[in-house]
């Protein structure tokens, strides 16, 4: 089975969010960087899907040349290869990423021709434009699953569950698809040190890529003061308890 | 015209699609545009309808395929069909699953970009609604952006807009259009719906959530915030480094890449309240903060804080809500 991933580069969370001069990136000298959530479990999904099926795990990535970094820690979960699309001059909007990716896959080689299953994170943390997956699998003219938190791969077809007003939607598609999954879908390992030595000695491709002509056009970003709220502290006296529980009753939750 | 696909709720529309119609609203009267509700299945019912006219919605444009089941491909043909049809200037939908799958499906059919999470749409200089602003990182940086064609497509980030209704509300004309299923598009199907377990409370919806995060430390120290929380009819909710720990399961965290919550009370304790945990719990309308660190960021956005251990604090206020409990009833004042 043929299994392609796709992660990018995004800012680790915690970091003090402060802009670049130009206000159209991120300072990312405040910053550490990593990949999703989401991506993480993708990962972790392919080789364990991998490990089952047997065949080859591929990671594609877009993103600048520092991007390889994450490309080979993602590798390092077990990929077999990567495929690094190299951007200049900043982020590309989600077409100008899809078609990236698309002509990406369509440049591998592949066993049978073409992946079986192509999985992405549901949305980036950062951009969190919701259509990157969409997009590629109509550009490749497959089938696209969303927001899946399981995943069952068989000969012929892939079924997964969506979460949906507190109960689930199951979905079905035939394969090859592609899958865009969240956080939940499993709880991902943390690579070994072998599996970073290796993955340091697979073969990446690199390739370059261009923006396109109908993604927004970025003016620039806005850091969000959010409000601070002024916390009534509490005394921490001996009451403690019984003080809690008179404000619990004030604000009606104790009854 | 400004197109607008709306999503049923558990009881007349679902609120995002409230907020994403105030929002269309407002630009249709910027634009001196018609607002149309766009919606597959069944005709909105008397109430729905009459819900859509006070949220400003002056035609409903009903596509009724022979089955009514969800196809996310064939439904976003079916909007881009409209919008092309009604020659839409912009198309909006809630920043739901099912909006956003729908808005980027339609997006392809019709060549151009969608914008997800939109705050604010503005006019650019040719008085076309393509001046974009929206949520990213949570809604920690918000982006400007220009579109360079139209029609605009975009979702409303929830709670971007409060949704209000006008003061002189028509009925909508509705309109019940065909709707033909190219096989291409009927590749992914929605087969099964499970319902919500009826046992518990539901996190997303719970009156009181009790939070545990990595304060806590260990997976023994929930028990007793379980005990809390259940002691207040509520739901437990955790920080992402507890499932990352392995400690609770994710169903039961609460952030950016959990569950969102909207409790009247979320009762924090040993979290320290990065950007990606407060995206979850934002709509809470009050947060009580127990943590040791006078310094963790969760104290600035909380309304209540205690500077203490939750290890001391949440057994003793278990004990003391038991005991009052105990003591002849329903939580008299002492």
């Amino acid at each position: 089975m043929e299994i392609a991933v796709c992660v990018k580069r995004v800012p680790a969370p915690g970091g003090t969010v402060t802009l670049s001069e130009d206000e159209k990136s991120l300072d990312a000298r405040n910053l550490g960087f990593t990949i999703g959530p989401h991506e993480e479990c993708a990962i972790e999904e392919a080789t364990r899907l991998a490990g089952i099926h047997g065949g080859r795990v591929t990671v594609l990535t877009v993103g600048p040349d520092e991007a390889l970094e994450q490309l080979r820690a993602a590798m390092s979960f077990g990929a077999d290869r990567g495929v690094h699309v190299r951007t200049e001059d900043g982020e590309l909007g989600p077409v100008a990423t899809a078609t990236a990716l698309a002509v990406a896959i369509r440049d591998t080689e592949w066993d049978g021709g073409g992946p079986d299953l192509v999985l992405l994170g549901n949305e980036a943390p950062d951009s969190a434009d919701y259509q990157v997956g969409i997009r590629l699998a109509h550009v490749l003219d497959l089938p696209c699953l969303t927001g899946l938190k399981s995943l069952q791969v068989d000969d012929a077809a892939i079924t997964g569950r969506r979460e949906a007003a507190g109960g689930w939607d199951v979905f079905a598609a035939p394969r090859p698809a592609v899958v865009t999954v969240r956080e939940g879908l499993n709880t991902p390992r943390y690579p070994s040190l072998p599996g970073r030595l290796r993955a340091k000695k697979r073969p990446v491709q690199t390739r370059t890529a261009v923006p396109d002509p109908v993604d927004a056009q970025l003016i620039r970003l806005r850091v969000v003061q959010i409000p601070r709220t002024q916390a009534e502290l509490l005394a921490t006296g001996p009451d403690l308890a019984g003080e809690l529980a008179d404000l619990l009753e004030t604000w009606g939750v104790l009854a | 015209m400004i197109l607008c696909w709306v999503e049923p709720g558990p009881s007349g529309w679902e609120e995002t699609t409230r907020g994403c119609l105030t929002m269309a609203r407002g630009l249709a009267g910027r634009l001196g545009a018609r607002l149309v509700a766009f919606t597959v299945g069944a005709q909105p019912d008397p109430v729905g309808l009459d819900e859509l006219g006070r949220l400003g919605v002056e035609h409903v444009h009903v596509c009724a395929p022979d089955d009514p089941a969800y196809l996310p491909a064939a439904w976003g043909r079916w909007l881009a069909e409209a919008a092309g049809s009604g020659r839409a200037c912009a198309v909006l939908v809630p920043g739901t699953d099912r909006g956003h799958e729908v808005l980027a499906h339609a997006a392809v059919r019709l060549g151009v970009a969608m914008v997800a999470n939109v705050t604010e749409i503005g006019l650019d200089e040719s008085g076309q609604p393509r001046r974009i602003t929206r949520a990213r990182w949570a809604g920690s940086v918000l982006e400007e952006s220009v579109l360079p064609a139209g029609p605009t497509l975009a979702s409303t980030a929830p709670h971007a807009v409060v949704a209000t209704e006008v003061a002189v509300a028509g009925t909508p004309t509705v309109r019940v259009h065909p709707g033909a299923v190219d096989p291409a598009d009927a590749r992914v199907r929605l087969v099964e719906h499970i319902p919500p377990a009826s046992t518990g409370v539901s996190l997303a919806t719970a009156r009181v959530v009790v939070g545990g995060g990595r304060g806590v430390g260990d997976p023994e120290g929930f028990v007793v915030l379980e005990q809390l929380a259940s002691l207040l009819g509520g739901a437990l909710g955790v920080s992402r480094a507890v499932t990352s720990a392995g400690w609770r399961p994710h169903t039961e965290q609460v952030g950016q890449t959990g569950t969102k919550i909207a409790p009247d009370l979320y009762i924090a304790c040993g979290i320290s309240g990065a950007i990606q945990h407060m995206a979850g719990c934002r709509s809470a309308k009050r947060i009580l903060a127990i943590n040791t660190d006078p310094a963790a960021p969760i104290l600035a956005q909380a309304s209540h804080a205690v500077v203490a251990d939750v290890h001391q604090v949440v057994p003793a206020l278990v004990e003391e809500i038991t005991r009052r409990r105990a003591n002849g009833g329903p939580d008299r004042p002492r």
